[in-house]
């Protein structure tokens, strides 16, 4: 089990962001890889145990099924059903907190999984980097004030 | 239960901002509301359950306990033992975490409390904006500045009046010195206001041996910060001190921080610096050599003088009831102005007649004596059965070897510098306090120049000044 965490800061309030990151058939408008999503069997995006299923700009499939969902705590995870990218057991974790200083938001993106473990360190760069970040890279220019 | 939530981010990576933060006795040195701050029992920083007790710069003191301290999670949780601030059920927790993106460090500061019905908005804009908002930005100028204090200045002329030997008035000379620059726990303070004190006198004679001429006399002082190197004291907070080796009356000084306290706003340099010495003597004199309680007999002689115009001023305020001896009708009607219920004129230090009648034969339960030999039998005299007799003054000559069996009375001889050494902030609060409530009145009479201290020095001993005397430098 390895652990990838990325986190930066939005310089937008944290609902604002938020109103983007809980929906989770959005992917296509706040990242760079993803070309388009549906929810499968037509439910709403924010029933918990819905799966998102969405095509990568290279061409790859990804099946994504909603864990958790809290506009409480600004919270959401899923686990990967089906992918491309030769992991198991892989959960992850978007959660934004407010910053007071300057109405701002802390915005953290984590996932836990196995891969085989020559494989570890480029994965682990891989999503951090070329996902999560580059999804937050995006985020901030669609929220951007 | 008021809930206070603040959190911003600070440009540095979380391991130097928390290498700062899990030191429980670190904020001194880095938020602007904090005073002198120590741990108390000597106890580890990051050890869970140790206390701090620290002094607010607006003069608030508050003791916090550590309940938890995780280096994995980077969290930190306290709460409020005691405050002089109406805070209940005080818990706060600082978490940080990392910000990948451009290896900064997200903090997180919250808390809950109660505050009296009415005044929550005010405690929350306290905590969140005068504590929270006002530490992040202090950590950041803190980190800023390399985790040090200030910059470092160099070797700066100053001014004093020099003692060229033991002597009169006449051996205090203005000559040029020295302030070093502050070592680590050191500041540096541009002095505004000197006091003027008896033992001043006594020193600069060669009486009371605690310089070695040609050298700056003087015991109390008070100006502003002009560099730090010690947590908890910054350039332009405003600073007092009371304090052995003399050498107040200069410009400028060096000094270890644990000798200063910040002044709150409503106490000026010049009452600071009149008052600091005095009503130290009176607080420990009145609340811990010996608890003056309501309706106790206290006997304070020189009762219009320096220290004895404040003992009756706050010990009447404590309830008492205070009998005082003086040397005239003029220094009667002062003394009785101050708090003084029945001062007794006598030049030849007789009074314990008059003590007897007052209290229906019993006596005085306390006795401050700063007379010594002369009065000595009339205050043995003048002793309620089990009373305390306290002689923190010799005026007239030492005294011989006391005894009080027929009293079952007791004793003491204390020193100021005995009490201060280990209460300083605490004695200098409740000094603070008692100006504040209106309890302690200062009376500034006579102000000099810096330069004309044999001048002051001259009246003093001539017995020309009533009320306290400062030097302005």
């Amino acid at each position: 089990m390895i652990k990838v965490y990325t986190s930066s800061v939005i310089d937008a309030p944290a609902d604002a962001v938020w109103a983007q990151v809980r929906d989770f058939n959005g992917l296509p408008r706040w990242t760079p890889f993803v070309a388009e999503s549906r929810i499968e069997e037509g439910q709403p995006a924010d029933r918990i145990g819905c799966v998102r299923n969405f095509r990568l700009r290279d061409g790859g499939m990804i099946r994504e099924r909603l864990l958790t969902l809290s506009d409480y705590d600004y919270q959401c995870s899923y686990s990967i059903l089906e992918s491309p990218m030769g992991v198991e057991n892989y959960v992850a974790t978007i959660k934004l907190t407010p910053v007071t200083e300057g109405n701002r938001t802390f915005a953290e993106w984590w996932a836990e999984f196995d891969c085989a473990p020559e494989r570890e360190k480029a994965l682990a760069e891989q999503i951090g980097q070329d996902v999560f970040q580059a999804g937050f890279d995006t985020l901030k220019k669609v929220v951007a004030r | 239960m008021i809930r206070v939530r603040r959190s911003a981010v600070i440009d540095a990576p979380i391991e130097r901002v928390w290498a700062v933060l899990r030191d429980f006795n670190s904020h001194s040195a880095w938020h602007p509301a904090v005073g002198p701050s120590t741990i108390e029992r000597g106890e580890p920083a990051d050890q869970v359950g140790c206390v701090r007790d620290f002094t607010l710069k607006d003069g608030n003191q508050i003791r916090e306990q550590l309940l938890a301290l995780s280096d994995r999670d980077h969290v930190s949780t306290y709460c409020i033992l005691d405050a002089t601030l109406p805070m209940r059920n005080y818990v706060a927790t600082v978490q940080l975490k990392r910000v990948t993106d451009g290896d900064r460090t997200f903090w997180h500061w919250e808390s809950t409390f109660d505050v009296p019905r009415g005044r929550e908005r005010e405690f929350e804009q306290l905590v969140g904006g005068q504590v929270y908002e006002a530490g992040f930005t202090g950590l950041a100028a803190f980190l800023g500045r390399g985790g040090r204090q200030s910059p470092a200045l160099s070797v700066t002329d100053v001014q004093g009046m020099v003692a060229m030997s033991f002597g009169g008035p006449e051996v205090l000379q203005l000559r040029r010195l020295e302030a070093l620059p502050p070592r680590s726990g050191e500041v540096r303070l541009r002095q505004t206001a000197i006091g003027v004190n008896y033992i001043d006198v006594y020193i600069r004679a060669g009486l009371y041996r605690m310089i070695e001429p040609p050298a700056p006399i003087g015991m109390e002082a008070a100006g502003v910060v002009v560099e730090s190197n010690a947590p908890g004291f910054s350039p332009g907070d405003r600073v007092a001190y009371a304090c052995s080796p003399p050498g107040a009356y200069v410009t400028m000084r060096t000094l270890p921080a644990a000798q200063l306290v910040l002044l709150p706003d409503h106490v000026d340099e010049e009452t600071a610096a009149a008052l600091m010495l005095k009503g130290m003597t009176a607080e420990y004199l009145l609340y811990r050599l010996h608890r003056v309680r309501p309706g106790d007999t206290v006997l304070v002689h020189a009762a219009a003088g320096g220290v004895g115009l404040l003992l009756c001023q706050w010990a009447q305020a404590l309830g008492a009831r205070v009998i005082g001896t003086v040397s005239s009708d003029a220094k009667a009607e002062l003394a009785r102005a101050n708090g003084c219920e029945h001062p007794i004129v006598t030049r030849s230090y007789i009074f314990a007649e008059k003590t007897k009648q007052l209290t229906g034969g019993r006596g005085a339960d306390v006795i401050y004596d700063g007379l010594g030999r002369d009065a000595a039998q009339e205050n043995l005299a003048a002793l309620a059965t089990r009373g305390h007799w306290v002689s923190y003054g010799q005026a007239t000559g030492a005294l011989d070897p006391v005894n009080l069996s027929a009293k079952s009375g007791t004793f003491s001889q204390p020193v100021l510098f005995h009490y201060t050494a280990d209460y300083l902030q605490p004695m200098a609060g409740r000094v603070f306090a008692a100006l504040r409530d209106g309890i302690l009145k200062p009376d500034v009479r006579r102000r000099y120049p810096l330069a004309g201290a044999a001048d002051a020095h001259r009246d003093l001993e001539a017995r020309r000044t009533t009320g306290q005397i400062v030097l302005l430098a």
